[in-house]
């Protein structure tokens, strides 16, 4: 979408058939106050009057700051679905770098730089620059999973080394958790709905963040109605067929990414015996030419190629280990997340279900349905629409994500096969000038 | 091919058999039949082809002539000639048995690889036999290629096995030579190093080739879940679907590279029998110079004896000459016929030793060329196998890339 505040913006997917005004979320603790001002834009936008005098705000209840110009564009621009962000109209750059080793009495751990680079009104600053710890990033999860638990949330890196023999403040470590970190924050800013949550600001902002974090404890009493949606206990009638696809879609998925993972751990773990044998074959060449007068030259030439295919297969393994398997576990921590949001919103239909069943058996004569029936027929619709749009979003992304990862995977192998060819033809060159030159 | 490269590896080619004569083991075929124990065996023979190389030839073809021969026959003629011509590093037989093989390899004589490499590598016997100046002019390695029946028999009747040295008395000699040549010292120093060498290499290679096999035929598992993945995607269905081929043929391309390698471990397995060859000269050559140094010392002692008994005086110590001097000594005549007898010893003894003295020259001199030619041919052809070795592995980079190649651009059609 190339600054298209032109053209005419596609009702957005995520509030269904209905337009933003009238949905408000259904989280939010209440309904017209926590809508913002309307929005007044400014004359250089040709903004559509349909929309443009409408009130603006986003389905988490966040107010839309209207202030500038920017803001609104951006806000059009995202909350329409495309496949192509440009750079142009992206306005929330969010990097994870440069970790750092902290050692205390009680603990040692390692920080990240969190930079942000924003137009957005939402932000006091353009830019921020702020340490985080895994835990801060854990934090954040768990607060976006409550304040949106209608969205799909993207995966952390693992908390605990699985596999215990691994240094977890090994640089290689250190770094595939880095890119992993960065993953994370770079899938929420692309999110339309989650880079504008009030704690997902505050993670990039504020310079004490366990500050802001105790003090949300406080107000998780408030979020009474998403505690709400953890307990149900109600049983679902019938699940709609494209919610069933969905789960049955992540069940085998999740399946076949567990066997790609085992299947990539074997091929790493062959391709190091390999290397184990490769390690005493060179030299054995090397031996026999010190045997040797002649075929000293070409001996030492087989010798020391054999090392440099051996520096090559390393090269190959780690670079599997650290970038293909990583991502190949997040996207089944993903699928694992994403059957859990399926499972809450199944509970959201079946709370409906069973409400609007205990009304029909009153048989009252009533003209209108209770106001909290139909609150949870918003929940259920709203449900459907942010889930499905998500989705839609989720696939897009991951058909990218994968044919980088296996277009990485096939590069790294064919500069593999490449470095060793360099290799071999530098020593049979050697080999035909050393020809002639006989006893 | 090997034809050509024995032709360009040595000079004096002009009288070998091998270009007289095209020779070939053609074929091997499953027999059985009753062993000397009348007991019923299986065993492979082998077709044996030769056909006369017409110097004009213009249309005209010689007949091929054929005659079957099991690996014991060719055993036998390998005898023969490592006994006859023991100034000569004679060319090796293929193993006996399978050795060095790596877990697909099967280690069966009767396995068909085994067999077929087996064939050519006394093919390669054959032609090594032919081309050599020397050897290729034996009657009985002429007979062995034309004559089928009989051949055993007129072996026998050279009674070679007569001359065959026992081991032990080689043994012997090796630890008890005084003064052998240095350069046979140092050739067998090398031979053994050589064997050692080449041992750890075939060892270490095959280990190498079962350890590759693995990582390849894992591979072949992405054949399968990406099948089976694509089946639940919509637009990424295709793109895996046919890198999910591409990583069943990377799988399959295994077998073909790792076959041609055999290639090249039985050049080098050839090269480790030769080592074996190498040290029979040596050994023979001690053993003649040992013979030589206990002749010449028991010519000394017996001249030494002579001048005691003529001149009476007693130089060494010795029992005899205790107790002549205790009991009495011998009368003149006795005396006199000793030294008869030892002077006529003493002048057989010399002339023995001189005629040793010119063998064991003549054996240093013409082994020493032959060690010469073998020098020149063991680099020509290692080098050549260490190329073509390394031709087989550009070759295998290239497939890989290629296959990798294809499975990418299935990728990008994700």
């Amino acid at each position: 979408m190339s600054g298209g505040a032109a053209s005419a913006p596609k009702p957005l997917p995520s509030s269904g058939p209905k337009s933003l005004r009238e949905m408000p979320h259904p989280l939010a603790t209440s309904s017209s106050e926590e809508m913002g001002p309307a929005l007044t834009p400014s004359p250089d936008l040709l903004l559509p009057r349909s929309i443009a005098d409408k009130d603006l705000s986003l389905p988490n209840g966040t107010p839309v700051d209207t202030s500038s110009p920017a803001s609104s564009s951006s806000l059009l621009n995202r909350l329409q679905l495309d496949d192509d962000f440009d750079v142009e109209t992206r306005d929330l750059f969010v990097t994870v770098d440069d970790p750092k080793k902290h050692v205390c009495t009680m603990e040692t751990y390692i920080t990240y730089r969190v930079t942000t680079k924003t137009t957005r009104a939402e932000f006091d600053l353009p830019e921020y620059s702020v340490r985080r710890r895994y835990q801060d990033f854990d934090w954040l999860r768990n607060k976006l999973e409550e304040s949106q638990p209608t969205h799909l949330i993207p995966p952390l890196p693992e908390k605990f080394v699985v596999k215990g023999v691994v240094d977890r403040f090994s640089e290689e470590f250190v770094e595939t958790r880095r890119k992993a970190l960065d993953k994370f924050l770079k899938r929420i800013t692309d999110h339309p709905v989650l880079s504008f949550n009030e704690h997902f600001n505050v993670f990039l902002t504020a310079k004490d963040l366990n500050a802001y974090k105790k003090q949300g404890m406080a107000l998780l009493s408030k979020m009474g109605e998403s505690v709400k949606y953890v307990t149900g206990g109600y049983k679902l009638r019938s699940r709609p067929l494209e919610f069933a696809a969905i789960g049955d879609y992540l069940d085998t998925f999740s399946l076949k990414l567990g066997t790609i993972d085992r299947i990539a751990q074997r091929i790493i773990k062959e391709q190091l015996e390999y290397l184990v044998e490769l390690r005493e074959y060179g030299p054995v060449y090397s031996t026999w030419g010190g045997l040797e007068v002649e075929l000293s030259e070409p001996l030492e030439g087989v010798s020391a190629c054999i090392g440099n295919c051996c520096t090559a297969l390393e090269e190959l393994s780690e670079d599997m280990t650290e970038d293909f398997l990583p991502v190949l576990r997040e996207y089944i921590l993903y699928a694992e997340s994403m059957k859990n949001v399926l499972k809450k919103r199944d509970q959201v239909q079946a709370e409906y279900e069973a409400k609007l069943e205990a009304v029909a058996l009153k048989r009252e004569d009533r003209p209108k349905v209770p106001t909290d029936v139909e609150k949870c027929q918003d929940r259920v619709e709203c449900f459907n629409a942010d889930l499905k749009a998500d989705m839609e979003r989720w696939q897009n992304n991951k058909r990218q994500d994968f044919r980088q990862l296996l277009m990485g995977m096939a590069d790294k192998n064919i500069q593999y096969y490449e470095k060793v060819c360099v290799t071999i033809g530098a020593l049979a060159r050697i080999k035909v000038v050393s020809f002639p030159l006989k006893w | 091919m090997l034809h050509e490269s024995l032709f360009s590896s040595s000079k004096k080619m002009e009288d070998c058999l091998a270009k007289k004569m095209e020779i070939t083991v053609s074929e091997a075929e499953k027999r059985t039949g009753r062993n000397a124990m009348n007991i019923q065996e299986t065993y492979t023979a082998y077709l044996i082809e030769t056909r006369a190389v017409e110097s004009q030839s213009e249309g005209q073809c010689a007949p091929v002539e054929s005659l079957w021969r099991r690996y014991s026959e060719f055993e036998l003629l390998r005898n023969y000639l490592s006994v006859t011509y023991p100034h000569i590093v004679v060319p090796p037989l293929p193993e006996k048995r399978a050795d060095f093989v790596w877990h697909k390899l099967s280690a069966d004589n009767m396995d068909p690889d085994f067999v077929e490499r087996r064939r050519i590598g006394l093919e390669n016997f054959l032609l090594r036999v032919a081309s050599h100046p020397v050897l290729c002019q034996d009657k009985i390695f002429y007979a062995f290629l034309m004559q089928e029946g009989g051949w055993k028999e007129m072996v026998n009747e050279t009674g070679f096995q007569l001359k065959a040295d026992s081991r032990l008395k080689a043994l012997n000699a090796t630890f008890r030579v005084k003064n052998p040549d240095k350069r046979f010292t140092e050739l067998k120093h090398y031979s053994d190093e050589l064997q050692s060498v080449i041992s750890h290499l075939l060892r270490v290679r095959a280990r190498v080739a079962d350890r590759l096999y693995g990582v390849y035929k894992v591979h072949g598992n992405y054949g399968r879940v990406f099948s089976e993945w694509s089946a639940i995607e919509k637009e990424m269905g295709d793109g895996l679907q046919s890198a999910g081929h591409h990583m069943d043929v990377y799988a399959a391309s295994i077998d073909d590279i790792l076959e041609e390698e055999e290639h090249y471990a039985d050049q080098l397995k050839e090269y480790l029998f030769y080592a074996e060859a190498l040290r029979a000269v040596c050994r023979k050559h001690e053993l003649m110079q040992y013979d030589l140094e206990m002749a010449a010392q028991d010519l000394t002692s017996k001249k030494q004896q002579c001048e005691e008994l003529a001149t009476g005086t007693v130089r060494t110590f010795s029992l005899k000459g205790m107790t002549s001097k205790l009991f009495g000594q011998e009368t003149p005549e006795q005396r006199e016929a000793k030294i008869k007898v030892l002077e006529e010893q003493i002048q057989e003894g010399e002339e023995q030793l001189k005629s040793k003295n010119l063998e064991g020259r003549d054996f240093v001199k013409s082994a020493w060329a032959d060690i010469e030619r073998f020098k020149e041919q063991k680099n020509h052809d290692l080098k050549e196998a260490l190329i073509s070795y390394a031709v087989m592995q550009i070759s295998m980079c290239k497939k890989g890339i290629q296959v990798w190649t294809n499975a990418k651009e299935c990728f990008s059609k994700m």
